[in-house]
């Protein structure tokens, strides 16, 4: 008893030498500084990295949206018989002598009379005038008249494309003060373009003919568009299907379900590996060598770009395809040998169709991955020229010369127009949306039929 | 006949094999289909892929050799003479299939006759202007040797292409008749159709091998020309880069290598930290929600082409960087003449590969037994202390492997390189400098016009096989450690 009463009173004398555990000596803070500072280093990490992804997703919408809309000026063209039909018998041949220079005058008269009808002051001269619309306006009124030569004679209602300066300044890319040294606009004109858009009959509006058109010369990129170089893309992708799909399932049939423990399959192991993490450009030197210089296959044709993206998603296609093989359940397999299947047929009949979901996926995120790579395309030609015209035909998609998506920005990239830039985004917003699709796709389909066993 | 009726029609002969086949097969089971070996469809199946696989093998050869073939045999045409001074044999080829082509399209478009076209005394001029009006691309004037040779190269290639559509249909329809005599209730139809399937799942299989003697041979034949042209010794330890199209380039790998290796260093000093430190976070403290949107998020980063990147790198940062430390920028320093330098690639780069780094280390930790966490926080280690101590070191191997399969991607990156890096082969220690990569060099001397008989070309394959030769070093190295360390705690 005694012990127990004279404890308290010792206590306060001898006091524990580690102190309380609420009271925290150096060495215990130190160590709990060292941990939520390590802790803030990881969260730092994930910050910088999401940062990141912001940064470059707003940094392609701001700079890409602009690609989808397009300044335009309304006209009312009177296509002039004596110009357009001189000897008057409608004749389609004499129609398209007349080439596209001599439509500048209709239009510049259509800018004058415009011009006067709205009452706008100016001391620009007609050629002055006519320069703010883009170089495409008199081909674009050009075909307009052959393919409807009924109309000659008439005043027909345009939309022109304008020149590229004047969408950037109806943009905001182009200001006075970024043309003092620009030859091919002046500050007259701008004001010109500020009394236009003031009377409404120039505008900004969507432009399909972004998303649908052919690309054009380095001097109108008001003009350029993606369209054809994605059904080249189309084209390409087409090819990957048609080979990377079979090939890369058969050979993952065979390494997973009937490959022997030997030499020869540690050595197709190995290689899929290795091709997996083969640089992207050794596939294009590969196929500038053997498809198109060893089998003289056409240059810049998306089947021989089909070709070298097949090589270089087969790893791919092999890889996920195997995951999904080995997923089946062994028992599976058993059921069907026991009922008296043969191994083809157990594999054939039951583990391939449980395991296509999982096929099916790997192969949308294979063709993803091929539809973004660049760097062979460079190599194999699709790039340095202008895929001004969409193929003419199934066959001529795979084999006349185009261009493919990413090929296009690289090539807009290059030019010296700004205003391509602008497009070179654009076309990037264009085709995260097709990758964005097909991973949604492949993530949808992986939910759906997803089975654990 | 164009190659696609060729197939069409060996895919027509393969459907009425199948039903021939099986029903011979029901017919000598006198229609009871359980006195036959197997299944009546695999006495189709053997039928049909008798008659085909041959045949398409057989047509792929041919298409291969072909070429070849036709190629050899013209070119000894050629007499050294008619190689004009200071030109190439490979150059007259290519000359004489652009005529032999010319004349094809010309006899396809009417514009002359066939016999015309197999005269081989015609007056050269009227056909160069016949060939010329008809709208076929010629580049130089048809000589007499290239004429007569463009004739032997078109009668060569029409010979072989007869000859091909005979030999293949032939060896289809025997293929089919041996299968289809072969037909009975006792043969064993199914053994035999499995067979030629697994082989032709082996085929499919060795598709990986073949492209990859495919890239070493490709690269190999061309850089061994190369080095028949150019000196070895000044390609792998020369100091300058200086391809000169008029003869005398000084081709040295190094300033390049350099140039790789620096972008490579900067992209791994940012990516390294940033992944390793995320992957840290996400598999030792971050809840379950915050992993499950983390972790998507970062590996999109991933998924987007280096196309993006390389814009991105090009128009955004490097006009960024010079903002700040260009002339006049925000600090004034003065550093940075223009938008393409070594820090703009690399710094790109780095973002791309933060999410490559950050994945492979979450596995790699995640592998680390529990067990030897829950024994550094029983001894009362903070759980930072854990992570130094305990769980760094036991999956340090596996991290250097990733780090190593990061670094063989920073090497082998083209689009940002090209698009961001400069063409400038030095040897600077300085960042803001704008430098070039092996990648940047192979991209610019493959493109354009390339003349496949000068050094200056050929050089980019001995680029590419050097590149291909370390990216797969790193790679084999790099999965051996992965590898090595999985197994030590499986």
């Amino acid at each position: 008893m005694t012990d127990i009463s004279q404890t308290p009173d010792a206590a306060p004398t001898t006091k524990p030498k580690g102190g309380s555990l609420f009271e925290k000596d150096a060495r215990t803070k130190r160590r709990n500084a060292a941990e939520s500072r390590f802790k803030m280093y990881g969260i730092a990490a994930i910050g910088i990295g999401l940062l990141m992804l912001i940064v470059l997703v707003t940094n392609i919408v701001t700079a890409g949206t602009g690609a989808f809309q397009q300044s335009f000026l309304e006209l009312n063209v009177e296509l002039k018989a004596d110009k357009l039909d001189k000897k008057g018998n409608r004749n389609i041949e004499d129609i398209k002598k007349v080439s596209t220079f001599g439509y500048a005058p209709l239009i510049a008269s259509a800018l004058e009379s415009e011009v006067e009808k709205l009452g706008i002051q100016t001391d620009l001269k007609s050629k002055a005038m006519g320069k703010i619309l883009s170089k495409a306006a008199q081909a674009e009124l050009r075909n307009y008249v052959i393919a409807n030569p009924d109309e000659i004679g008439n005043t027909v209602s345009f939309r022109f494309l304008v020149n590229s300066r004047v969408d950037g300044y109806m943009k905001g890319r182009v200001t006075r003060e970024s043309i003092a040294n620009d030859k091919s606009i002046s500050v007259e004109q701008l004001d010109f373009v500020d009394q236009l858009r003031d009377a409404g009959v120039l505008y900004k509006a969507f432009n399909p003919d972004f998303i649908l058109g052919a690309d054009a010369s380095d001097q109108r990129p008001e003009a350029a568009g993606i369209g054809v170089s994605m059904l080249g893309s189309l084209f390409m992708m087409l090819v990957v299907l048609a080979l990377a799909l079979p090939i890369g399932v058969a050979a993952s049939i065979y390494l997973e379900e009937f490959a022997p423990q030997n030499r020869l399959t540690d050595i197709i192991e190995v290689n899929i590996s290795n091709l997996a993490a083969v640089p992207s450009i050794v596939f294009g030197i590969l196929g500038l060598a053997v498809f198109i210089n060893y089998m003289h296959l056409p240059t810049s044709a998306p089947l021989v770009g089909g070709l070298v993206l097949t090589l270089m998603t087969l790893p791919t296609i092999i890889i996920s395809t195997r995951a999904s093989l080995k997923a089946v359940p062994p028992s599976i397999r058993d059921a069907a040998l026991g009922v008296g299947a043969s191994k083809m047929q157990a594999v054939f009949h039951h583990v391939l169709p449980l395991a296509a979901p999982g096929i099916l996926t790997g192969t949308i995120i294979g063709l993803a991955q091929a539809l973004g790579e660049t760097a062979p395309l460079l190599l194999i030609g699709m790039v340095g020229f202008i895929a001004s015209n969409p193929p003419d035909g199934i066959v001529a998609g795979f084999l006349s010369p185009n261009s493919a998506m990413p090929a296009q920005i690289y090539e807009w990239s290059k030019r010296a127009d700004p205003a391509f830039y602008e497009r070179a985004w654009g076309g990037i917003i264009i085709l995260l949306i097709f990758l964005v699709t097909m991973n949604t796709i492949a993530v949808l389909l992986r939910r759906r039929f997803e089975r654990r066993w | 006949m164009a190659l696609s009726w060729l197939l069409l029609i060996l895919l027509a002969l393969a459907v009425i094999g199948f039903f021939a086949g099986r029903s011979r097969a029901l017919a000598s089971a006198g229609g009871n289909v359980r006195d036959l070996h197997s299944l009546p469809s695999y006495y189709g199946y053997n039928v049909a892929l008798t008659a085909l696989v041959p045949a398409v093998g057989v047509l792929i050869v041919w298409l291969l050799a072909q070429p070849m073939i036709v190629n050899s045999t013209v070119s000894s045409l050629i007499p050294d003479q008619a190689v004009p001074e200071g030109s190439e044999r490979g150059l007259i080829m290519s000359e004489v299939r652009r005529v032999a082509y010319g004349l094809d399209g010309a006899v396809a478009s009417g514009a002359m006759t066939e016999t015309q076209a197999q005269n081989g005394n015609a007056d050269i001029e009227a056909l160069t202007k016949t060939l010329k009006d008809a709208g076929q691309v010629l580049t130089q004037d048809i000589t007499q040797p290239i004429l007569v040779a463009a004739q032997k190269f078109r009668s060569m290639t029409s010979t072989g292409t007869v000859a091909m559509q005979v030999v293949v249909l032939a060896l289809a329809l025997l293929g089919a008749a041996f299968a289809y005599v072969r037909t009975h209730k006792e043969f064993r139809a199914r053994n035999v159709v499995e067979q030629g399937v697994l082989a032709l799942l082996l085929l499919a299989a060795s598709i990986a091998i073949l492209t990859t003697i495919g890239i070493v041979l490709s690269m190999l034949f061309e850089t061994m020309n190369f080095f028949q042209l150019h000196s070895w010794k000044d390609f792998f330890f020369g100091s300058t880069w200086a391809p000169n199209f008029r003869g005398g380039s000084e081709l040295s790998i190094l300033p390049l290598l350099w140039g790789t290796l620096y972008i490579s260093v900067i992209a791994l000093l940012v990516a390294v930290p940033i992944g390793l430190f995320a992957a840290i976070y996400l598999s030792e403290y971050a809840s379950g929600v915050t992993r499950s949107i983390a972790k998507p998020l970062l590996e999109i980063l991933a998924g987007i082409p280096t196309i993006v990147y390389g814009l991105f790198a090009l128009l955004t940062v490097g006009p960024a960087l010079v903002s700040m430390f260009g002339d006049g920028g925000m600090l004034g320093v003065g550093w940075m003449a223009s938008s393409n330098a070594v820090l703009t690639a690399g710094l790109v780069m780095g973002i791309m590969l933060i999410p490559f780094v950050s994945s492979l280390s979450d596995d790699i930790i995640n592998a680390v037994p529990q067990t030897m966490r829950d024994g550094s926080l029983g001894l009362g280690a903070t759980h930072s202390e854990t992570v130094r101590n305990v769980i760094l070191p036991a999956a340090l191997p596996g991290i250097v492997g990733a780090i190593l399969l990061a670094a063989s991607r920073a090497i082998g990156e083209t689009m940002i390189v090209v698009m961001a890096a400069g063409a400038i082969a030095k040897f600077s220690g300085n960042p803001f400098d704008a430098m070039t990569t092996i990648t940047t060099r192979i991209v610019s001397q493959l493109t354009g016009d390339t003349d496949f008989a000068s050094p200056e070309t050929l050089v980019a394959f001995a680029l590419g096989l050097t590149l291909f030769i370390i990216t797969l070093g790193l790679n084999i190295f790099a999965l051996y450690i992965v590898r090595k360390y999985r197994e030590q705690y499986e």
